[in-house]
């Protein structure tokens, strides 16, 4: 029934099975360099819709299907499916999944929404109320610019400090039974703001909670600092990765080493003109249902510990001139033989 | 000799902006509305006219000019017409720039959409 | 080891350690695009001027076909480019005003003719219409009493 290990951590004792996992990525996410380990590049970034939002919806709906067909199982048997995006009201989650028919639970974590659904799905697959459960997230470039930032056709630059939202979906299929990389501890994170108010900043306002949250998740554990193979962020970008390195380093967390970013491995950034590095809920996502999962279901990665980071403000926060609320929330991933 | 001059003048006005956008992280949006009320106060001055007179287009063509053209046409209603001028003539004076900025920004809304760039 | 920094503190060393802008390019950039913007409505004034169009005529036109440049650049999905080129080279020039107004008037087709290309349009533009009026509004006002007064 799983046991809790301090006040973010729990171990979950049956550890539930990631069965089946899929992501679907845009044109640009697919040129870069984890391009080969997603199941489809599109092309069109209105993916053959009428409007980005549209095209956001679809690309839910599509990777849930993927993920469907890749576990063997039907819509009928999924118990619950946990998701989330980057727009208001989350309508690509709630369009994406509207003629599922499955029980739905839609979440906003910002970018930190992969590892939150996870955390949900396999805490209802430990706790016996469900035998598979979907976690799915996605954002869009383009509806994330319209929503966040100016209208694409707007001529301003881009700070250097800022990132490039991943348009695309990924999503895993957590179930009770079967082989495959398992989850073996969640720790839920706590808002933590450290007075950023820049927007195009990210990185530093997410860097503190993804420092708090993996000095909790090993604190609590009493895992060793090289346990896992890779301890992995969500979407810090370059600089606030170099920012959660120096953060962990103070708390005494030795795993500089190991600590990798999703948004410095999306985008060949200097190439590619992304400035940081990748971000949004995608990034995680995909970089965990593309190339993450592949290399753990290989066992060229063993052991691993998935860090999803948000920012949890609003236009409308940012207009008001209030700093940006982060949270992190990580999941310990592990090949069991 | 015309030409450099307005190559000169609307190149110094641009990169006034790029500092304030580098230096003080104001967006856009701001730094346009900073420059046309700045526009105004240096038209109604008789500062910037002085500048429109060298620079030609490269003094009017930078969004400062339009605050020095609402400035113009202010002066030259209050002349006319009292305070009344004052509501008349910014407009008046502004009339072509905000409704071919109207027009056309409402015609080519009509023909073409957004378009993700940069796909490398 | 463990550092306790303050807010301030925390703000302070980020933007110290962040990447920087190329200031001097950025300023090289803008002044080469916003040149090359004035002059091409310099030449337009100049030949409107040599066609015998009285001068404040002509400058008007220009600034016509100004606007109508920088709109047509947008609705092309070219204007985006030279901005980010550009900077405030691109911004400044009363085509980038025109961008300001076609870019999300574009952006907000789906949401309909009425709330999405007719409100929208002014998302960016608006501010400086209403600020441009309002300071022309109070210059005149001023510019009235100094010279009742004088």
């Amino acid at each position: 029934m799983g046991t809790r290990l301090g006040k973010q951590t729990l171990r979950l004792d049956s550890h539930p099975v990631i069965q089946a996992w899929a992501s679907i990525a845009g044109a640009k996410e697919g040129n870069g360099p984890m391009g080969r380990y997603f199941d489809e590049v599109i092309q069109d970034e209105y993916f053959g819709e009428k409007s980005f939002e549209k095209a956001e919806s679809k690309l839910i709906r599509e990777t849930l299907a993927k993920i469907l067909m890749k576990g063997n199982v039907s819509a009928g048997d999924i118990q619950y499916i946990f998701a989330g995006d980057l727009l208001n009201q989350c309508i690509a989650a709630s369009y994406g999944v509207r003629e599922s028919e499955i029980p739905f639970f839609g979440l906003y974590g910002a970018c930190s929404t992969m590892a939150e659904s996870m955390i949900l799905g396999s805490l209802m697959v430990e706790g016996g109320f469900a035998e598979r459960t979907v976690c799915i997230t996605s954002s869009h470039f383009c509806s994330a610019e319209k929503q966040f930032r100016f209208p694409l056709e707007f001529g301003n630059q881009r700070p250097p400090t800022s990132q490039w939202t991943v348009t695309g979906s990924g999503g895993v299929l957590v179930g009770n039974s079967g082989s495959g990389p398992r989850i073996v501890h969640v720790t839920t994170g706590k808002i933590v703001d450290m007075g950023i108010t820049d927007a195009n900043d990210m990185g530093s306002a997410m860097a503190p909670a993804a420092c708090d949250t993996i000095t909790a998740h090993f604190t609590e554990t009493g895992l060793a600092h090289d346990y896992y193979d890779m301890v992995i962020t969500g979407d810090l970008g370059i600089h606030g990765k170099n920012i959660c390195k120096q953060l962990l380093e103070e708390n005494g967390i030795l795993i500089q080493e190991i600590l990798e970013d999703c948004g410095t491995m999306i985008y060949d950034t200097e190439v590619q003109k992304t400035n940081c590095g990748g971000s949004g809920c995608a990034c995680s996502a995909v970089i965990l249902a593309g190339y993450l999962l592949d290399k753990l279901s290989k066992k060229e990665l063993n052991k691993i510990l998935l860090v999803c980071t948000g920012a949890l403000h609003s236009p409308s926060s940012i207009q008001q001139g209030e700093s940006i609320p982060a949270i992190a929330h990580a999941v310990g991933i592990e090949m069991i033989s | 000799m015309e030409f450099i001059r307005a190559f000169v003048v609307g190149g110094l006005i641009c990169v006034i902006g790029q500092i304030l956008i580098d230096l003080t992280k104001l967006t856009p949006a701001r730094i346009m509305v900073l420059f046309v009320v700045a526009g105004v106060v240096l038209g109604i001055l008789g500062i910037y006219p002085a500048l429109v007179e060298w620079g030609g287009a490269g003094a009017t063509v930078p969004i400062i000019g339009f605050g020095n053209v609402l400035a113009k046409g202010v002066i030259e209603d209050v002349d006319k017409k009292g305070l009344l001028g004052a509501f008349s003539g910014g407009v008046r004076a502004g009339s072509v720039g905000i409704a071919a900025a109207v027009f056309f920004g409402y015609i080519m809304a009509l023909l073409s959409k957004p378009k993700a760039k940069n796909k490398n | 080891m463990k550092k306790i920094r303050t807010k301030q503190e925390y703000v302070e060393w980020t933007q110290k350690i962040a990447p920087k802008t190329h200031k001097l390019k950025n300023m090289i950039m803008a002044f080469i695009t916003g040149g090359i913007i004035c002059t091409i409505g310099q030449v337009i004034l100049s030949l409107l001027v040599k066609a015998g169009m009285v001068k404040e005529d002509a400058a008007s036109l220009t600034t016509l076909l100004m606007i109508f440049l920088g709109a047509f650049l947008t609705g092309i999905n070219v204007y985006d480019d030279i901005g980010r080129i550009g900077g405030a080279g691109a911004a400044i020039p009363v085509t980038g005003f025109a961008n300001s107004i076609v870019s999300p008037a574009m952006e907000y087709k789906k949401e309909g003719y009425i709330m999405g290309v007719g409100a929208k349009m002014f998302l960016i533009a608006g501010p400086v219409l209403v600020y441009g009026i309002v300071a022309s509004i109070a210059a005149g006002i001023l510019y009235y009493i100094f010279t009742i007064n004088v």
